[in-house]
This record gives C-alpha cells, sequence and structure tokens, in this order.
C-alpha cells in the first residue's frame, strides 16, 4: 500500500520552455496536419504568437523534469504497474514556442478499490507562463495494478 | 472548416475523425515527443515481463487524438476544458474512430459555451477513451 501520508504533499516545480522543433515533432507523432500547430506564419494568421502546445502538451512537462519518475521512486510504485486513468486540463491562456511553463503539482489524493488491488493517485497541478499568469491547470488519476 | 456558430445545437456532430492502425512506429514518435518514456509502451521485453501479450498506446495519445477531434472542429484558443477517462487498453493494430457530440449549449462566464461528450472506439466499435470538452461558441 502506498504511505497515505503524501495526501497534500507538493511535489518540486519544474520549468519546460517550448521550442518549436519539439512542437512539431509532437505534431508529427500525433499526426496533426492543422499547419496552426508546424507553421508559424499559419499560428500567427490564427492569432497566436507562435506555434501553440497542443491541448495535450503540457502533461509532459513533468515527464520531461523528471518529476513523475521520482516521484514513483518515492511512493515505491514500480513504473510497469501503472495506468493512466483519468486526465483532465482546464485552460486559462495558450502557452506557445518560446515560452518557459513552469509546472507545481500536490498529490490530490491516494485511494484505493478491490481491497487494495488498485490503487488510485490524484495528482493537481498549475501550470503559468514566465509572468506568472495561469496557462492551464491538469488533473491526473495514475491506477497501479498491484 | 468553418462552422455556422449560430446553428450549434445539441445533438450535433462533429466530422469524424478516423485514424490509421497503431503501429510500434508511432508509439516511439509519441514515447520521444511527449516525454513518456515508460518503456511499457515500447519495449517488448519489458511489457512481456510486466505481464503484458505486447506493448500497447499510451493514453495519452489517444487523448491527443481526441484534441485533434475537437480543435478540427473549433479553434484550440477557445477550447476551456478537456476531461477524460481511459476506459480500456488500446491495442497495437487497433484503428481509433473518434466521434463528438454536442450535450448542451450553455452560458458561463460571459460565454456561450457547448459541452461535447467526446468518444475513441476502435474498428470493433469498442470504446477506448470517454470524456468531454468545453468549448466556446464566442
Amino acid at each position: 500500500m502506498i504511505d497515505r501520508s503524501w495526501i497534500g504533499r507538493e511535489l518540486p516545480a519544474v520549468s519546460m520552455t517550448l521550442e518549436r522543433g519539439r512542437l512539431r515533432f509532437f505534431a508529427k507523432a500525433i499526426g496533426e496536419t492543422d499547419p496552426v500547430y508546424t507553421d508559424v506564419e499559419a499560428a500567427k494568421r490564427a492569432g497566436y504568437a507562435d506555434l501553440p502546445a497542443p491541448p495535450t502538451f503540457l502533461f509532459g512537462a513533468e515527464l520531461d523534469g523528471g518529476i513523475l519518475d521520482r516521484l514513483l521512486a518515492d511512493l515505491k510504485v514500480p513504473i510497469a504497474k501503472i495506468l493512466h486513468g483519468e486526465q483532465g486540463f482546464t485552460y486559462h491562456r495558450p502557452a506557445c514556442a518560446g515560452e518557459t511553463i513552469t509546472v507545481q503539482s500536490r498529490i490530490a489524493d491516494i485511494f484505493d478499490k478491490k481491497n487494495g488491488a488498485l490503487e488510485f493517485i490524484v495528482k493537481t497541478s498549475e501550470a503559468r507562463n514566465a509572468a506568472g499568469e495561469r496557462v492551464a491547470e491538469l488533473r491526473s488519476v495514475i491506477v497501479v495494478r498491484n | 472548416m468553418t462552422t455556422n456558430l449560430s446553428s450549434v445545437s445539441a445533438g450535433d456532430a462533429l466530422p469524424e475523425l478516423k485514424l490509421p492502425p497503431i503501429d510500434r512506429a508511432t508509439l516511439a514518435l509519441f514515447a520521444g515527443a511527449s516525454g513518456d518514456h515508460n518503456p511499457i509502451h515500447i519495449d517488448l521485453d519489458f511489457a512481456r515481463h510486466a505481464g503484458m501479450n505486447d506493448v500497447f498506446a499510451h493514453g495519452m495519445l489517444g487523448m491527443a487524438w481526441v484534441g485533434r477531434l475537437v480543435t478540427a472542429w473549433r479553434p484550440q484558443s477557445k477550447l476551456r476544458r478537456f476531461d477524460v477517462r481511459f476506459g480500456a487498453i488500446t491495442h497495437l493494430g487497433n484503428a481509433p474512430v473518434l466521434n463528438g457530440k454536442v450535450l448542451e449549449v450553455l452560458e458561463q462566464d460571459g460565454e456561450t459555451r457547448a459541452r461535447v461528450h467526446i468518444e475513441m472506439r476502435n474498428q470493433y466499435g469498442e470504446s477506448k477513451i470517454q470524456g468531454e470538452a468545453l468549448v466556446a461558441l464566442d
């Protein structure tokens, strides 16, 4: 069983600078063909300052920063046992190439079902830009198959 | 694509998005691009040791495809919320079929918004991802 004293714990903040090349790679990987996501002029014509990060892209900030790996190690959860249960985003303003986004998470809840056969880690995060403005909030439910 | 705002109402369907069967190369590219390097999605040996028959798609790859469904309908700058539940594992060879349907049009925070049910199934009709998006229509 995961130590429940982790509930309420804040994780280290992590910053990610959005790069055009990485955003184009992401667009390719998901088969995105809308030029807004790969062509800077198309993005600007659509009203963005630069290539916008697609709706789910910021989920990767904590992965890049090693935060999830560290969390799993701290919670003594093997990565082979986890599944992604739910994911949510609330959006406040676009995040575009050139911006540095800081993501800060906390463990909102840990609970179990089926007599502990499944445990659930609920993580909530805030993403802010360099000006400190809220860009998005994220909510993740990680399922642990014990 | 243009959408006539005044015509959006409950029951409207988003244009369907059909994707080719998922292959290993797609999972490898997504691992690199997304930052999710969990070997269970890209290393068959690791997946088998973990008790799976094979590697399988990242949940967030499916959610990214659902995002494409929504942003092909309305620009991403209009997206206010996006929530999904990953109901079942999406396997290699599954060909995703994505659909959305407007549940209601509502006034919220000074905007007219559509609450949209979104779902990803495979070619056999098995549901993999379900959720909702909240999209401004103004």
